[in-house]
């Protein structure tokens, strides 16, 4: 199906079973182990071995020898494979640094060995055996250091520029120029990579936690150089990815190669203190925003610009992204540089792009606002668009920032909120903070089949991932609505690279293009049934279990009698994008208090209104935004990969020194959608939320402990160290 | 993880007999640091001494009026209990501060006063670090140490402690009560158990070899306001940026310990005496010899300003 015209009425519209909410269909499953994650499948054929992957030792250099005897003989080995002994390896598309090192070393913790045994203890224990002698070499680890020689880069990645910014800002009464930095940050899942692979002849199939089973299975067969219809990516259920597992890692190519090498199945999974070097992580970034406003308030001048290195071959983080759409403003720029580091592999996480850019832009405009002596809620809600303000042509598809802004500005109680360091409880100060949310809206053809059976149940097939999301739910609540059917009549089949390939799960694209993609396949079994009974012409009903057409009725199970029916389409997405800018939008409002003797600072309260299409689940997109809010929180207050600039890796690379939110530090949160269905998007009306949750937090919570405290921050995170000398004498 | 041999002991003596007879042996108790660290090769102890069966897990009162604790009462045992609560809240509160109900339920007594430091060089075993490879470097100076100690270090290590419970065991003139491996007992006033690093790191207590814990005392309770506040960037299951530990009464008088600045629970018994001339007199007494790091330096000023707000609660 060809989505090019926006989506007039449809079964979906009736809303009987979408947009309900819906307690997710697999939670019992996962309450009672019934969900096996990557590491645990039992359905391998033969008792797989383990697989334990030693890292490098160094951040960049040559492996000069690598002795693996000692390892060998070790009790219980199976196998070891280095480069040495791989075979012959191509690199996945996705990929910037190889997964498996050798001779060069690219990175910190990059794979180098892969030791199986029987069991995971003597595994472990011979890795510990292999001696590898290193050259180290000279790298750049410093991306402070490394910012002169930052280049631009093309495509949509070029530096955008409308109007006369410079001459615009410089004649602007009231200026901002200001610079702000955010942290490398690491996805912190908790599950970390993993897979089984088991290998049948030159037939692998591997078990595994990966957000986009396509690009997992091209990647893993171009890297393993054998043909893609030789290899079976299966991803039923991830343990949390935030697009650290969007992309082929090493677990899969380790377990790959190990089951090769040992003849047996192998499982690995990576343990925790390689997961900050060895996967990717979100790169730091240096920016800097400039806006200028007349005294009216109205934004006349707004440039963004950001810094952010990768290895070579890499890219950018695309901060300056919300910049080109967020707000109005004649004259305009934004550019992004990209310099080269010999860090890990820089790559998506959660709103790549936003989640930084929102964390300086979203301060600069709580500081133009103080500025211009304006309410921050009031000076946003002027400086709204209806347009793409870099091509006025191009309208948004629905844009309610206003309303978000507004309606959220009422239910925290905002009016109540004083000038900085006004407000005391205790030893607290306690301010407020409002940020706006942004994240555009991406949509990725997405195919899924579906059949009915002579019990009237309808089974859903496809590759896309529910990444902890609640996918099945809402591909469950889809095919019930289109086909009038109860849920329980539902049974939800994913991740498995054998069935149509879906959108997958990255860039909060995998709700509405998964759901679209399986509305495509429903009209069409819709279709073969009302054949099948031999109903048609004419529009047809499916309520209840029963087909109406005309008045004609029949039990929906009566048209699978003779056998199964089987559909299978996908949706394509046509050149709306183009004509419409396509966004998701919200307001994050934050509480905040500050022990003003230590400095500590603590969130008390929180609300989100979010504007991003028809919300197909309330209960598990409310459960998006919440988490997304709290990995906002993280943002702000605590999370950062430390770099060690000699040594060039992540420090702190384990739970326990990479801190994010536990229990304690989150309160109180609200969740607010206002009601929209945008027919631009697809026949679902829907939009994504799962990233739109995170966009603009990190800023709130800062302005709001600017609110407490009087005390700006412009480097996150926002850790007391950072200002504890500009809180007031205490002694 | 490497081999090692595992046997229980059925007497301290014979825990103590056999650990300093064994090269390379280690006692385990609650085992939520040593296994940790064994699983990373941090520690490769070729024989463990298991502990556990010993007995040794009750708090009693002591002729003196104080209490005996035994050194396999678990943490959580040991917050929770009456006597605790009553008379050495800053006990309790030290405890509670730390880890998570899961680990506070195994980790005993010993072993809380016997955890090692969370330097994140010492936790990679591809970095140099003196604690675990005497000799190697110390790779935390002049690298990440944000966490690190800014006193009583030393140019070959400026790891700090980890524990609240030894805080606030410092700060109640605590002592460790030992058997020898002859079977003789002595007992090391808290002030004296745990080392400076100097020039070997790798000495973290006055433990002879072989030589076990068997009990904590606590001396007669002194009354006053019993406070711990620990600092940390998150609400909950983090190491202190900075603790304190205090006990003052209400004559303003009393004691203050700190931790997460030194590679000991640090106290400095002059800067008590200062306690009513306010925090920065406390402060500049604790500090006066400090050797901070560009990212540790914020510890100074973090730690007269929460012995400032200690000061103020006590107050009330």
């Amino acid at each position: 199906m060809k989505f090019d015209t926006p989506a007039g009425m449809n079964p979906i519209d009736r809303l009987t079973v979408v947009g309900k909410p819906t307690p997710r269909i697999d939670g019992p499953l996962k309450v009672s182990g019934g969900a096996p994650y990557a590491y645990e499948h039992h359905d391998v054929p033969g008792k797989p071995a383990y697989g334990y992957v030693l890292g490098a030792a160094v951040a960049k250099g040559t492996i000069r020898s690598i002795d693996t005897a000692r390892a060998q003989r070790a009790p219980g080995v199976l196998a070891v494979v280095t480069h040495r002994n791989a075979g012959k390896l191509g690199k996945g598309k996705m990929n910037t640094a190889k997964l498996l090192a050798g001779p060069d070393v690219q990175h910190y913790h990059q794979a180098v060995a892969v030791v199986v045994a029987e069991t995971f203890e003597q595994a472990r224990c011979a890795a510990g055996m292999i001696d590898i002698d290193y050259a180290r070499s000279d790298g750049a680890f410093d991306l402070v250091a490394a910012k002169a020689g930052a280049k631009e880069q093309g495509g949509s990645d070029a530096p955008t520029a409308v109007g006369d910014f410079e001459g615009a800002f410089a004649s602007s009464p009231v200026q901002l120029d200001q610079n702000y930095t955010t942290p490398d940050q690491s996805h912190a899942m908790m599950e970390p990579m993993a897979t089984i692979a088991a290998w049948d002849g030159d037939k692998l199939t591997v078990w595994t936690s990966n957000q986009m089973v396509n690009w997992g299975l091209k990647d893993l067969a171009a890297t393993l150089q054998v043909p893609i219809e030789n290899v079976r990516l299966i991803s039923p259920y991830i343990g949390g990815g935030f697009g650290g597992k969007l992309f082929l890692r090493s677990d899969a190519l380790m377990a790959s190669l190990g089951a090769r090498a040992a003849k047996r199945p192998v499982k690995v999974a990576l343990q925790r203190p390689l997961m900050a070097n060895n996967a990717t992580h979100r790169p730091s970034t240096i920016q800097r925003i400039r806006l200028g406003c007349g005294k009216d308030g109205k934004i006349a001048a707004i440039g963004h610009e950001s810094w952010s290195g990768d290895l070579e071959g890499g890219g950018l983080e695309v901060a300056v992204q919300q910049t080109k759409l967020l707000y109005a403003g004649a004259n305009r720029m934004t550019a992004m540089r990209l310099a080269v580091l010999d860090l890990p592999e820089a790559n998506a996480m959660r709103a790549p792009g936003e989640a930084p850019g929102l964390m300086a832009l979203e301060i600069a405009m709580d500081e133009m606002a103080e500025k211009l002596g304006m309410d921050p809620v009031a000076f946003r809600v002027l400086n709204d668009t209806q347009v793409d303000p870099e091509k006025p042509e191009r309208p948004f598809s629905q844009r309610n920032l206003v309303r978000c802004l507004q309606d959220g500005a009422e239910r925290f109680g905002w009016s109540r909120r004083k000038a900085p360091g006004q407000v005391r409880d205790g030893r607290w100060l306690v301010g407020m903070g409002v940020a706006a949310a942004f994240r555009n809206n991406l949509n990725m053809k997405s195919g899924a089949r579906v059949r009915l059976n002579g019990q009237g149940t309808v089974t859903v097939e496809t590759d896309m991932t529910d990444i902890g999301t609640g996918t099945y739910t809402i591909m469950a609540q889809t095919a019930a609505e289109m086909l009038g059917v109860p849920l329980a009549k539902v049974v939800v089949k994913l991740g498995d690279s054998s069935f149509p390939v879906s959108a997958g799960s990255g860039g909060q694209w995998g709700a509405n293009s998964s759901t679209a993609g399986l509305y495509a396949a429903c009209v069409k079994l819709r279709e073969a049934i009302v054949e099948k009974l031999g109903f048609g012409p004419g529009e047809a009903l499916f309520e209840g279990g029963q087909v109406h057409v005309g008045n004609r009725s029949a039990d929906i199970a009566r048209a699978a009698k003779s056998g199964e029916i089987v559909a299978e389409d996908s949706i394509e997405f046509g050149d709306l994008g183009k004509k419409f800018q396509q966004s998701t939008f919200g307001a994050h409002f934050v509480e905040a208090a500050v022990d003003r003797y230590t400095g500590e600072a603590r969130v008390r309260r929180m609300l989100a209104v979010c504007a991003a299409g028809r919300i197909l689940n309330p209960t598990s997109a409310r459960s998006q935004v919440i988490g997304a809010m709290t990995m906002g929180v993280g943002g702000a207050l605590m999370e950062e990969l430390a770099v060690d600039k000699r040594f060039g890796f992540f420090v702190n690379h384990d739970l326990a020194g990479y801190e994010v939110p536990v229990h304690a530090d989150i309160p109180h949160q609200e969740v607010i959608f206002i009601d929209e269905a945008d027919d631009k998007v697809s026949p679902m009306k829907a939009k994504g939320v799962g990233e739109l949750g995170l966009c603009g937090v990190g800023a709130a919570v800062a302005n709001a402990i600017y609110n407490a405290t009087g005390v700006r921050v412009r480097d996150y995170p926002i850790t007391l160290d950072k200002y504890l000398d500009r809180l007031g004498e205490v002694a | 993880m490497r081999p090692f041999t595992y046997e229980r002991a059925t007497s301290a003596q014979d825990a103590a007999a056999k650990a300093a007879a064994m090269p390379g042996a280690r006692f385990i108790a609650g085992g939520t640091n040593l296994l940790d660290l064994m699983k990373l090769e941090i520690e490769t102890p070729g024989h463990l001494i298991d502990v556990n069966g010993l007995g040794m897990d009750q708090i009693v009162e002591t002729p003196e009026g104080g209490l005996r604790i035994g050194a396999l009462v678990r943490n959580t045992d040991l917050a929770a209990d009456r006597r605790v609560r009553k008379d050495y809240g800053v006990l309790t509160r030290a405890l509670v501060a730390g880890a998570s109900g899961q680990l506070r339920n195994k980790a005993t007594t010993a072993g809380n006063l016997l955890q090692r430091t969370r330097c994140p060089y010492f936790y990679d075993v591809n970095m140099p670090c003196n604690k675990r490879k005497p000799g190697s470097g110390c790779g935390a100076i002049g690298g990440f140490s944000r966490q690190l100690g800014v006193i009583g270090t030393s140019e070959a290590c400026i790891a700090t402690h980890p524990s609240d419970m030894a805080v606030a065991m410092r700060v109640l003139d605590a002592s460790v009560e030992t058997m020898r491996p002859d079977g003789t007992t002595r007992a090391i006033p808290i002030a004296e158990f745990h080392k400076l690093p100097g020039q070997t790191p790798q000495t973290e207590t006055a433990l002879e070899k072989g030589e076990l814990i068997i009990s904590v005392a606590l001396p007669k309770p002194t009354g006053g306001t019993h406070i711990y506040r620990k600092v940390r960037d998150r609400a909950s299951y983090a190491f202190a940026l900075v603790s304190v530990a205090a006990v003052i009464g209400r004559d303003g008088k009393g004691a203050v310990a700190l931790g997460g600045v030194a590679p000991k629970p640090w106290r400095v018994e002059e800067a008590d005496a200062l306690l009513s001339k306010g925090a920065q007199a406390v402060s500049d007494r604790l500090f006066a010899d400090a050797t901070p790091r560009e990212d540790n330096a914020f510890k100074i000023m973090l730690a007269k300003r929460t012995i400032a707000s200690v000061i103020a609660e006590a107050k009330g």
